[in-house]
């Protein structure tokens, strides 16, 4: 396929882009015998440490890793401080609609979205109305999926709201890359991504409910060992210094959360969720969720324990929602957007929803609440046959599908069998709101690593790089 | 600490513990096997072997015929069988990944490996897997992870819950063992001095890694009092009953300290303790030897029903 049609983040015309220029020696003068030596060293390593993950659904071996390539993605000090303020402007306004719509709904009454989008959203949490969360902040953890086509020109794909996942592998990457090659981070100036853990440790301590008197107690909140996440939450929980529990470990008693420990119980004051708000109290949401804590929502409602994210905060991330945040961005904060979205076209409207269905073709086409790579067509990738497939269930159900436009994602150099070939690769940063803003420098990239595939998801043969941001 | 976090590092403890057992009773056996019986033909050991780890019912059902294979079947690879060395590992290093922020990186790598080495041993074609290599690499296996836990854990209370759980599942194990073999210790006239009970007698030390321990601290003939003192009485023996319960013993006032308050676990391991200081072995052959291991079993399940209640629970104490 002609790869000339996409922007080569290491080489353009022939010539080595700067932030690449401390990779070109180091790729080209490694023997294949070290290479094949250092990626099962780092496999063993990953294995060893633990990091694995389930897909949902598969079966098979529950220890799969995600592959992991050895070939960096780079990105120069000065990309990135546009990378920054993008990132930094989404997840305030993110933020500010997500206060907005649980509190007057201006930009409703403006006129900027449209009510039924908001308030018949499957992701609209009725019981949060009016409950205003500490420092008005709902997503405290912002993951916002960005792709590259050319130089300059970044798109976002989604925004994550809710639990993102994966900054374990940003750490962890890191980590073996160092470990492997020492002398690449002697010869460039890699800025550390290893503060991320007490940064978020920060953001959730200084998002504790009034009520909390002196160092707030914070946990991490697991759905339990089988979750495909489960090592993410255990590395986390290791690297703040908190607890990693479980919602038989916590109980409701008066006005606060505690948790059961081998002296009595203890009051909870911040819980990072990594469950979805379904399942986080029986009383309030699904009765039948094991999962969650009897009485939670009453203790939340009435300032006794934050919840990060606030529950709720997934009428943000909606992919229908998504269309609008440009538009939040200049009602709240009077800014024009740093990141451009992809433009969508909404199969919900009929004139839509129509061209849609007359490029199928060329569109990649999504289920509005669907992630994970699952339940997507790219057109130009499919058979006659499949398509025909996914055109009878947009008709049937128009409003379930939004529609994009097959992007020429940037690709990255990438170890492959044959030796080293560019590959399609997006970006995951992981943006951390409390008191402060703040964002790591890094984040996770996914790699395609089938030639020629756009889908870089890990339930999908994707694999993960080290993201390095040159330092200044 | 949490309390299903301490519940959890307690069975590392009683898993690991119990992978040893099976493996040493796995290698008695076939050490039993490989010699002449007084009677003529081979001596078959398999089947107290199986009372011994307390799943004769299990193995009948599922494998019928008592020999050697089937027992290694079952009794190391079975995952049918919650006791196998298999389970034992697996459970354990579940345990491991459930509480991973609870263990240092060493103890979990200890613990990780070692589950994939099972893996690996389960793919392995069984002809190439000699007894003595399962067994010896479930020994070297369980001493890695304490040795790792040994050099890198704080001595805090997760330290001191798996202490316990080794200390239980020792305390158990022990006493079965001898429960299991009562009878050959049992001083019956007709018995004292035949090549029969030696043999016996030298097989339950054995079972217990205890046999040139015992030489050592005793010397001299092998006589049924000598052993049910050795292995109930004597302080030096690491696998002593009273060595089990004074190591119990030291954990709880540990945590008694740390926490700055004792429980009825504490009155209850002390008064156990008590009952050992005062015994003698003469005694405990009076109240009748299986009698006074019954009593000892329960008084162990209570034990650990008590440090349940006391610290499991989460609930105010």
């Amino acid at each position: 396929m002609g790869e000339a049609r996409y922007f080569n983040e290491m080489e353009t015309g022939g010539a080595v882009r700067a932030p690449y220029r401390g990779l070109e020696g180091w790729s080209r003068e490694m023997p294949a015998g070290l290479r094949s030596l250092k990626q099962s060293e780092a496999e063993a390593l990953f294995r060893r440490i633990g990091i694995t993950f389930a897909v949902y659904g598969e079966g098979g071996d529950p220890d799969r890793l995600i592959p992991f390539d050895m070939f960096p993605r780079v990105f120069s000090a000065d990309e990135w401080r546009k990378l920054e303020r993008g990132i930094k402007q989404r997840a305030r306004a993110l933020n500010a609609f997500l206060c907005d719509v649980y509190g007057r709904g201006e930009i409703v009454r403006a006129g900027r979205v449209p009510a039924s989008l908001v308030y018949q959203n499957e992701a609209f949490e009725k019981a949060v109305c009016g409950v205003r969360p500490p420092r008005n902040v709902y997503s405290h953890i912002v993951g916002i999926d960005l792709v590259r086509t050319g130089p300059d020109e970044f798109f976002v794909l989604e925004d994550n709201c809710r639990t993102p996942s994966g900054v374990s592998y940003m750490l962890e990457n890191r980590e073996i890359m160092m470990r492997m090659f020492p002398a690449l981070f002697q010869e460039n100036r890699i800025a550390p991504v290893e503060q991320y853990p007490r940064a978020l440790k920060r953001t959730l301590s200084s998002v504790a409910p009034k009520k909390c008197e002196g160092e707030p107690n914070v946990v991490i909140l697991t759905p339990g060992h089988f979750n495909s996440a489960y090592y993410e939450h255990t590395f986390l929980a290791d690297m703040m210094g908190v607890e990693l529990v479980e919602g038989q470990d916590l109980f409701v008693d008066g006005d606060f959360v505690w948790m059961k420990t081998t002296e009595g119980p203890r009051k909870v004051d911040v819980i990072y969720r990594r469950i979805d708000d379904a399942f986080l109290d029986p009383l309030c949401f699904r009765p039948d969720s094991m999962l969650g804590v009897p009485g939670l929502m009453n203790v939340y409602r009435s300032g006794g324990v934050a919840l990060a994210s606030a529950p709720g905060a997934g009428v943000a991330d909606d992919k229908a929602i998504y269309t609008f945040v440009p538009e939040m961005v200049r009602f709240y904060l009077g800014e024009e957007p740093i990141l451009q979205n992809v433009p969508t076209w909404q199969c919900a409207k009929p004139d839509e929803c129509r061209y849609v269905l007359e490029h199928l073709a060329e569109l990649v086409v999504k289920e509005v609440h669907g992630s994970g790579g699952y339940g997507m067509l790219v057109g130009p990738k499919s058979s006659e046959s499949q398509i025909a497939a996914f055109r009878a269930k947009i008709e049937e159900d128009p409003a379930n599908y939004i529609a994009q436009p097959t992007l020429a994602l940037s690709t990255c150099p990438t170890f492959v069998d044959e030796g080293i070939a560019p590959r399609h690769v997006d970006l995951r940063p992981y943006c951390l709101v409390g008191q402060d803003i703040e964002l790591v420098p890094g984040g996770l990239t996914r790699v395609a690593l089938v030639e020629g595939s756009l889908v870089v998801n890990s339930s999908q043969g994707g694999g993960v790089k080290d993201t390095w941001v040159m330092a200044e | 600490m949490l309390s299903r976090t301490a519940e959890n590092l307690f069975w590392i403890g009683r898993y690991l513990e119990r992978a040893e057992t099976k493996a040493r009773l796995l290698e008695v056996g076939a050490r039993t096997a490989l010699l002449p019986n007084i009677g003529g033909g081979y001596r078959n050991e398999w089947e107290s072997i199986l009372s011994a780890s307390g799943t004769a019912g299990a193995f009948a059902e599922k494998y019928g015929d008592v020999v050697q294979r089937n027992v290694e079947s079952h009794m190391f690879f079975d995952g049918d069988n919650p006791s196998s060395v298999a389970s034992c590992i697996t459970a354990a290093r579940e345990n491991g990944r459930i509480v991973r922020t609870a263990l240092t990186g060493q103890v979990w790598d200890a613990l990780n490996s070692a589950y994939q080495e099972l893996k690996e041993l389960q793919r392995t074609e069984r002809s190439a897997l000699p007894l003595p290599d399962i067994t010896e690499w479930t020994m070297r296996t369980t001493a890695l992870v304490r040795g790792a836990i040994a050099a890198s854990q704080l001595r805090n209370d997760g330290y001191r819950f798996m202490h316990l759980g080794f200390a239980l599942e020792r305390a158990d194990s022990t006493a079965r063992l001898l429960d299991v073999k009562y009878y050959v210790l049992l001083p019956e006239v007709s018995y004292v001095g035949s090549g029969l009970d030696n043999y016996q007698w030298m097989t339950l030390l054995r079972s217990l890694s205890s046999y040139r321990a015992f030489s050592w601290a005793y010397g001299g003939e092998i006589t049924a009092a000598k052993i049910a003192d050795f292995l109930i009485l004597n302080p030096q023996c690491p696998r002593s009953l009273l060595t089990c319960v004074s190591s119990a013993a030291d954990q709880l006032d540990s945590l008694a300290r740390s926490y700055g308050n004792s429980t009825e676990a504490q009155s209850y391991v002390r008064g156990l303790l008590g009952e050992f200081a005062e015994a003698r072995v003469e005694e405990i052959f009076d109240e009748g030897l299986h009698e006074f291991l019954s009593r000892f079993i329960e008084n162990i399940a209570s034990l650990s029903g008590v440090i349940h209640r006391s610290y499991l629970t989460g609930r105010p104490v």
